[in-house]
């Protein structure tokens, strides 16, 4: 039985912690390290760490936090943020992070992710995506840069195509942001993953919107995502992770003890 | 206790190395001959394609350095896979994404069996992604596990064989671990398996040569 992942999101700025709403007005919540060994321990499946000013700046910021983490936890994690070159991702493959997630770079230039799989297998290559609602048009957009509230832009995809697009190319997993619920805890947009679960033949992670037990269950019963992110939720200790974990087993959801 | 992690030059070493270490075990990392032939264990990681590491195992010359290997080795994910006759993971990335094989890849043949692309299966994607529930053996390797979970990354596995010393079941049930002799593969990764994949460690290292 595969268990459904919780995976708790460190957004990080200059090495520490940080956490904003709608990807706004940033408040630091605390040391990376320390962090991620208390989730590790609590029972987290997985880490994803985002440096969020990383791809809005056109920099690679010091990475160094990597291989601290990597010391010390003994579950997987993602490392996402400004990763333009088969070069920085092997950099920070080498200082121990299981997984590379790519999002602004790859919308820039969609080969990239042609080159990370090529070279370092499907298993470690994840895209972000970052999906806006438009309700004039009543579409899905993909948006890039929104790690810097004044740099984020709208690109020509819409999520649908853009999903399509980066599985033909390779990549081993998506993790959806749906930024019209990202900080506000109303839920994951249920709607939209489970449209995109019906063609997305690679492992679908939920991002943006968990506020309550319910959120969980609802977006792995509803949506069938294969994991569900969350990052002010447990940052905040609103859901503990073992609390939150048993009520998913009350509800039926394989989960990992 | 002299423990060798092989360095393929093509594998993640960091996360293996320091799984060791929490251990207490400070793990030699070497592509030398002399030096992975005087080991008391050996540990062979991997990511990424089969092909590109056998690639690079020729090239470093230890083909047949592991093949002669007496001590107890551990391969893990991609290098439990390199320990077997042959894989079908010969594709470059494009052409995985696309379900094309380009043929297969000569392995080590340490172990019995082949390597195969894992089948599709409507609501289970592909690569097999997560923490799953192992069934294991009396095999010395899940010494005080029961139903242990794993952390697995893959779309290609090992069948259920005469080599399987434990199995787990996605689109197809399939060898979490193989052995045959003194050479042993998970297809999991127990550096990333917590406290169970760190019993794993543990158990191989107490393994005598």
């Amino acid at each position: 039985m595969l268990a459904k992942r919780i995976i708790p999101c460190l957004d990080v700025r200059d090495g520490q912690v940080v956490k904003g709403v709608q990807f706004r007005n940033h408040e630091i919540v605390g040391d990376i390290v320390p962090l991620a060994t208390r989730y590790a321990e609590e029972g987290a499946d997985e880490l994803v760490f985002y440096d969020i000013t990383a791809s809005a700046d056109n920099r690679v910021v010091d990475k160094s936090w990597v291989s601290r983490v990597a010391e010390v936890i003994n579950i997987p994690f993602a490392v996402a943020g400004g990763i333009q070159s088969v070069e920085q991702a092997r950099e920070i493959l080498a200082m121990g992070a299981d997984k590379i997630s790519v999002n602004s770079p790859a919308l820039r230039r969609p080969e990239l992710i042609n080159e990370l799989v090529d070279e370092f297998g499907q298993q470690c290559v994840v895209i972000g995506i970052d999906s806006f609602y438009n309700a004039e048009t009543g579409r899905y957009e993909v948006y890039k840069f929104t790690g810097d509230e004044s740099r984020t832009e709208k690109t020509m995809w819409e999520t649908a195509d853009w999903v399509n697009e980066v599985i033909a190319r390779g990549a081993g997993e998506i993790v959806l942001n749906c930024m019209n619920q990202d900080g506000v805890r109303r839920g994951y947009d249920i709607e939209q993953l489970a449209s995109i679960r019906k063609h997305c033949s690679v492992p679908l992670i939920a991002s943006g919107g968990a506020g309550a037990e319910q959120h969980f269950i609802d977006v792995f019963q509803q949506a069938e995502v294969d994991g569900a992110l969350a990052a002010s939720v447990f940052h905040k200790g609103i859901l503990p992770i073992p609390t939150l974990k048993r009520t998913l087993r009350q509800a039926n959801v394989a989960i990992r003890p | 206790m002299n423990l060798v992690i092989v360095n393929t030059r093509v594998a993640n070493l960091a996360s293996v190395d320091f799984a060791f270490r929490r251990l207490g075990v400070t793990p030699v990392i070497s592509a030398d001959p002399a030096v992975i032939k005087a080991a008391t264990h050996v540990v062979l990681p991997g990511v990424g394609t089969a092909s590109a590491a056998m690639r690079s195992l020729e090239s470093l010359g230890l083909v047949p350095v592991l093949r002669e290997l007496t001590q107890p080795v551990l391969g893990i994910c991609l290098g439990m896979q390199m320990l077997t006759e042959r894989s079908a993971e010969a594709g470059a990335g494009s052409a995985v994404a696309t379900g094309e094989t380009a043929g297969s890849v000569s392995c080590l043949g340490v172990i019995p069996g082949n390597i195969e692309r894992m089948q599709a299966a409507t609501g289970k994607p592909l690569p097999h992604m997560g923490w799953n529930r192992t069934e294991v053996s009396e095999h010395p390797l899940f010494a005080g596990l029961q139903d242990p979970w794993f952390y697995f990354v893959h779309s290609f596995a090992a069948p259920i064989s005469a080599q399987t010393i434990a199995s787990c079941e996605y689109t197809q049930g399939f060898s979490a671990a193989i052995a045959h002799n003194n050479f042993m593969g998970v297809q999991f990764h127990p550096e990333r398996s917590g406290a169970d994949g760190a019993r794993v460690l543990q158990n191989f290292l107490e393994l005598a040569c």
